[in-house]
């Protein structure tokens, strides 16, 4: 068994990895869309939650995060 | 990394996109021990020390009408101490030097890191690792000695159905472990990809010296491209420090008050 065939697998997997970036990037959306649609019912209460909007940013993020990680993993380490 | 073949002459991808990450010894050594002093050294040495001319020197004039870069100094001081007072409450403020010392390490270094040919040290996850292992040991820690076994209770949720707690609880144990990881990763991630992809613009900059035909038209694309890239870097590297401080604070107060 050539070394071939496996870096083919490691390089369809990258590329499906990044497919979790684009659920992260709806994810972000959601967030900021949501917290938008709120901010501009209620614009007097907006500036006191811009902190948690960039935590639920954040943790949406993270998992795209992960995909990419996998992606990196599977380009250069395996 | 450098063992992949990076040199498609006609593509024009004369240098591979992660070739800026790697770790270079600078005084002729080429083995990287634990003391060799590599080019990571040098830019964490020029973070700290442009952190000292911003916070000791560039504010040391204490004027009534302040200076530019003691306005700075000051604006990052109270932002960073009214989010520490916001997210943890009035007793995480013993906390603010330690969560300071992280922004302005974190913001300094990404700044610095983009400048041209410069080295971006928090998009290594062994840097940001570390600094998110501390985060992670300090607050688990301090859970315990501040509430004893009572700090188990974080992952009690007590406003949740009775039914729905002890998956809750599996669910809580779970992304109380992530948090390590995913503290370090978000920021190193985040550096590495935006100047991976400034680094794979860069290389299609240069095509309408290969072909004149199809490189008057990506030329100037892709430089325009690095252009909107840098801008969204800049406001990246500011938003993940930022972020990386927001969540120790949130981490903090988990510890000071498990409670939900």
């Amino acid at each position: 068994m050539t070394g071939d065939i496996v870096q083919m697998g490691a390089y369809i997997g990258a590329g499906l990895a990044c497919t979790g970036m684009g659920g992260a990037a709806v994810g972000v959306g959601h967030v900021v869309g949501n917290f938008l649609s709120g901010a501009l019912r209620n614009p007097s209460a907006a500036g006191g939650q811009t902190a948690t909007m960039f935590i639920g940013i954040a943790f949406a993020e993270a998992l795209g995060i992960f995909s990419f990680l996998v992606a990196l993993l599977l380009m250069f380490a395996v | 990394m450098a063992t992949e073949t990076n040199g498609e002459a006609e593509a024009g991808l004369v240098f591979h996109p992660m070739d800026q990450f790697q770790v270079t010894p600078l005084f002729g050594a080429n083995k990287v021990e634990w003391f060799t002093i590599t080019n990571v050294t040098l830019w964490m040495g020029l973070t700290v020390l442009a952190i000292v001319a911003l916070l000791v020197f560039g504010a040391r004039g204490r004027a009534l009408i302040p200076t530019r870069s003691q306005s700075i100094a000051e604006l990052a001081y109270g932002f960073i101490y009214k989010m520490v007072e916001d997210v943890t409450g009035k007793d995480g403020v013993v906390f603010f030097p330690y969560i300071m010392t992280l922004f302005m390490f974190i913001v300094v270094a990404n700044f610095l890191g983009l400048l041209p040919m410069a080295f971006t040290t928090t998009s290594h996850i062994a840097v940001t690792a570390v600094m998110a292992m501390a985060v992670f040991l300090a607050v688990t820690i301090l859970g315990f000695v501040k509430n004893g076994f009572g700090f188990l209770s974080v992952f009690w949720i007590s406003s949740a159905p009775l039914i729905l707690r002890p998956i809750l609880a599996l669910i809580e144990v779970i992304s109380y472990f992530v948090r390590p990881v995913s503290h370090s990763i978000r920021l190193a991630g985040n550096m590495m990809a935006g100047h991976a992809v400034i680094k794979v613009f860069a290389a299609f900059a240069p095509l309408v010296l290969i072909s004149t035909g199809i490189g008057l038209v990506v030329t100037p694309l892709s430089i325009l491209a690095i252009t909107a890239i840098y801008a969204l870097e800049v406001l990246v590297a500011f938003i993940q420090a930022y972020v990386f401080a927001i969540l120790t604070c949130v981490y903090l107060r988990d510890a000071l008050h498990p409670h939900h």
